[in-house]
């Protein structure tokens, strides 16, 4: 069960980050990243993390995901270009991953001593969680709310309306003599 | 019975395609996406360490992460809004100098 389980969501995990690289509109891309978020919550689930596969689904699937398909759909993205950046990106990238990976790899399955996970193992429940994070963790968890504050503070002073926006301005050509021509 | 090691090559695989999706893609959106991906692949290797070892501390971790991420995602976003409105593209290759 454990088995089927772990290779359905994970094939679905790699599926979804697989088909996140190919989609060339963004909001495929974001959709695609929607179920990566949603299957590793069941893999979260099956190691015994059943407060992190909620706020998986409720924090990524749910509010990151919303965000972000609504800054894709107000901007009116459109399908993405290939330049020369991505050849260049290709050819450089590619091999430096794949030793990342093949480094990664050898590491994880030389390790020793690593146990296994089965069903019946104890899970973590969200009272064992929060005894620790209000008791010996509760000064980093007060300093997340500052830092939350000073994001929606900076968020909303990023965003708002006139900041970053220069409409005397937007119609001239900006940059160096090499760059193309920003259009509107 | 699952090996440990399975979880975290799963998400080695995952922090690895997100470092491709970071530097093949051309959409400031997706790079960001691709960022969120590395994020959730590491995410899953604090968890099976988490059950591995049997210690809590290592999902509260990953909740720091997951509030960071939530953050980051809010300004970051932010930041690509003010980006479109100051050069109205969101070609990572035309956005290429610090100043208008």
């Amino acid at each position: 069960m454990h088995l089927i389980l772990f290779i359905v969501f994970a094939g679905l995990c790699l599926a979804g980050a697989v088909n996140l690289l190919l989609q060339s509109h963004p909001i495929n891309s974001a959709l695609s990243l929607v179920v990566v978020m949603s299957s590793l919550a069941v893999l979260y689930l099956l190691l015994g993390a059943e407060f992190l596969a909620i706020a998986q689904i409720i924090v990524y699937a749910g509010a990151i995901m919303v965000l972000f398909t609504f800054v894709v759909m107000l901007l009116n993205a459109g399908r993405e270009e290939r330049t020369f950046g991505s050849r260049a990106g290709k050819i450089i990238g590619f091999p430096a991953v794949a030793v990342l990976l093949g480094v990664i790899a050898t590491v994880i399955l030389k390790a020793k001593g690593l146990h296994g996970a089965t069903l019946s193992d104890p899970i973590t429940n969200t009272a064992d969680l929060s005894k620790v994070l209000f008791s010996d963790l509760l000064l980093p968890f007060e300093v997340t709310s500052v830092l939350i504050l000073i994001a929606i503070l900076g968020a909303v002073a990023l965003a708002r309306a006139g900041s970053g926006d220069h409409p005397t301005n937007k119609d001239q050509f900006v940059g160096t003599p090499g760059e193309r021509r920003v259009s509107k | 019975m699952i090996p440990i090691s399975w979880y975290l090559l799963l998400s080695a695989i995952l922090f690895c395609l997100g470092v491709v999706g970071f530097l093949i893609k051309r959409n400031l959106i997706t790079v960001f996406m691709s960022i969120e991906l590395m994020l959730n692949g590491v995410n899953l290797s604090f968890v099976a360490f988490a059950h591995q070892w049997n210690l809590v501390k290592g999902q509260i971790f990953v909740f720091f992460v997951m509030v960071v991420a939530a953050a980051e995602a809010a300004v970051g976003l932010a930041i690509i809004i003010a980006v479109f409105r100051a050069r109205s593209t969101l070609a990572v290759d035309r956005i290429d100098l610090m100043k208008l």
